[in-house]
């Protein structure tokens, strides 16, 4: 016991130092790589005129609003509702959402994007929304199994002890549910930027639209700047949920 | 006797869908000061009686009283903040330190800082653990003894009249619980709280009642009595298979060293002549005395064979004493003791250390022969 403990803190310690220590370094790799293809291809007037700094500011801000605002989304849907169904008497709803989420997620997030589209047109928010859905599982799910894996003792000496249900799911649930949910909303917030490469086929902006007139229009470097731009941001979130997940985890866990 | 503190009437519980109530009208007195030991086989009903107590589990039918107050139909919570309660896993919150653990109720019921954390201080200490060490550490620092007994002052924490136990030792390895066990005896001694606890485990529920009652399926009351009279007065079939073989033997446990008569030999003070000792031992019927040193404690067995046969000194013959026993023991350990000491007897002594007198293997079975001791309450 005494041997054993320390020994497993300090392996977790350490995975949870590389969890914070490698997105930022693919990130700085990838940036490295991106400077190293501008420097040293052929940039044309076509590439030069996908690649200008006001456009892809705008992109990266709309790829950035496309990831927050999905991500918030999900939140405020998957938790309470992951709240909802692990209380007494939801069980068969609880299996009804997983399955029918599971179903929006094996769809593609193309053909949910497209779906998405004639039923609500074109723009950013029917972008948002098709996201949202996409990624409501991970988080739902996370939620439920953070929910439930709290000790049953722990939640029965609380009641035992006079908290009502609603203090046991705030000073006891949710706490010791934290690390799981965190991680379900890192999940969700990295779907979420890497789909927002497709939102520019509805018109809802993003580094996909330099994707895809490099692609349309044979410029190879466009391309790869592009997606190495997007996958700097998508690690750039995911640390920012390694982050979250470290220092919100309750103490003594 | 003292006066009901809680009080079940006709209390049933019936889960829908299935034939027989886990709980079928119950009816139980707890009386003020004591430990009521519920203790059955294994789906009796026992911990489900616990819980209806304190309305973990709501009754379907049936009054329960507190203080001769219906609480029936009070919000649960404000009920459980007086009724401290202690479970077999402990169910510590990980994400809080031991003082937060410990200072739970009070602060549900709106104590100051000051005083709940002075009030954490004290309870730290009367589970013997000092409060500059556990303090801030959290409950996955804690060994399994060590949790529960946090467990039990966080019970106590807002100083209930009232606590329930559902087999608080009961996932504790044996040498711990016998401590524990001991400990909380103890603690019971002074703060006089009225207990219901929960136990599979016969000989824990003879150790820790005043009254113990036998559940049968259903939580019916097959006997409720003191442990004595269950223990020479069974009820019915039901409690003997129960109880066990050597009901004499656990009924050892609920006697002390001092209940007996203490067997007089010679003792012999040290310095002490040769001859003088052997007069001694031709004058005792068991040809044995004690030897003690001059602060009276006992240190040898010495026998007459045994200062013929050597020309060592005085205080190397015969048998060192290695074991004695003081007055609190109970008759079980004097048992023990008896059985491994090369004179069938033991010695006992004050709490100094002085010699008291012996008991012997013959005053144990005169004792268990002539029946009740009836020293106990």
């Amino acid at each position: 016991m005494t041997l054993a403990t320390p020994a497993k803190v300090q392996r977790s310690q350490l995975a949870e130092r590389l969890d914070i220590i490698i997105p930022p370094l693919f990130a700085v790799i990838l940036a490295i790589l991106g400077s190293v293809v501008w420097l040293y291809s052929d940039i044309d007037s076509i590439t030069s005129s996908i690649l200008t700094a006001e456009s892809l500011q705008r992109q990266i801000v709309d790829t950035i609003i496309l990831g927050f605002a999905s991500s918030f989304l999900v939140l405020i849907i998957a938790i309470p509702l992951g709240i909802a169904v692990t209380r007494k008497g939801w069980p068969r709803l609880k299996t009804f959402l997983v399955d029918s989420l599971g179903l929006a997620q094996a769809l593609p997030a193309y053909g949910l994007i497209v779906i998405f589209y004639s039923f609500f047109g074109a723009g950013i928010n029917t972008v948002i929304l098709a996201l949202a859905t996409f990624s409501l599982l991970p988080v739902l799910r996370n939620t439920v199994v953070g929910l439930e894996q709290v000790d049953q003792a722990v939640i029965e000496a609380g009641r035992g002890m006079g908290y009502t249900r609603i203090q046991v799911l705030l000073s006891i649930e949710l706490p010791l549910a934290v690390p799981v949910i965190i991680a379900g909303i890192r999940t969700a917030i990295v779907i979420n930027i890497g789909m927002a490469a497709f939102a520019f086929i509805i018109g809802g902006g993003g580094l996909g639209e330099t994707i895809n007139a490099g692609l349309v229009m044979n410029r190879s470097p466009a391309i790869l700047i592009g997606a190495v731009m997007l996958a700097i941001l998508a690690l750039a979130f995911d640390s920012l949920g390694a982050l979250a997940q470290r220092y919100l985890k309750p103490k003594g866990m | 006797m003292s006066e009901t503190l809680i009080r079940l009437e006709n209390v049933s519980k019936a889960y829908p869908g299935t034939e027989a109530p886990a709980v079928g009208n119950l009816t139980l007195d707890v009386h003020e000061g004591e430990v009521l030991v519920l203790v059955g086989p294994s789906g009796c009903g026992k911990s489900t009686t616990l819980r209806l107590i304190n309305r973990l589990i709501e009754p379907t039918g049936g009054r329960i009283y507190l203080k001769g107050e219906d609480v029936t139909e009070i919000d649960p919570s404000i009920l459980r903040r007086k009724i401290g309660y202690v479970i077999q896993q402990v169910g510590l919150f990980p994400h809080r330190t031991i003082a937060e653990n410990i200072a739970t109720v009070p602060k549900l019921l709106g104590w100051d800082k000051a005083e709940t954390s002075q009030r954490v201080d004290e309870m730290l200490e009367l589970v013997s653990m000092d409060p500059a060490i556990y303090r801030d550490r959290y409950p996955k620092e804690l060994s399994g003894g060590q949790a529960q007994r946090v467990g039990v002052a966080r019970a106590l924490a807002a100083d209930p009249d009232v606590l329930l136990m559902d087999e608080p030792f009961g996932a504790i390895d044996p040498i711990t619980r016998d401590r524990l066990q001991n400990e909380f005896l103890r603690l019971q001694q002074d703060l006089k709280k009225t207990i219901v606890f929960v136990t599979h485990d016969i000989d824990e529920a003879i150790k820790m009642g005043n009254r113990i009652a036998i559940l049968r399926e259903g939580s019916e009351i097959a006997q409720i009595d003191t442990p004595e009279a269950i223990l020479s007065d069974p009820a019915d079939e039901f409690v003997e298979n129960f109880l066990g073989s050597g009901a004499i033997l656990k009924g050892l446990t609920l006697k002390k060293v001092r209940d007996i008569e203490l067997h007089d030999i010679p003792a012999l003070q040290m310095p002490v002549m040769r001859d003088e000792a052997l007069k001694a031992l031709e004058s005792s019927p068991e040809k044995t005395a004690v030897l003690l040193d001059k602060d009276q404690k006992p240190l040898r067995w010495i026998s007459e064979a045994s200062l013929n046969r050597t020309t060592q000194p005085i205080e190397k013959s015969g048998k060192p004493i290695t074991i004695d026993l003081q007055p609190e023991d109970t008759l079980q350990d004097a048992l023990g003791v008896m059985l491994q000491s090369s004179v069938g007897m033991a010695v006992v002594v004050d709490r100094g250390g002085k010699y008291l007198g012996c008991c012997s293997i013959e005053s144990l079975a005169s004792m268990i022969i002539s029946g009740s001791g009836g020293s106990q309450n």
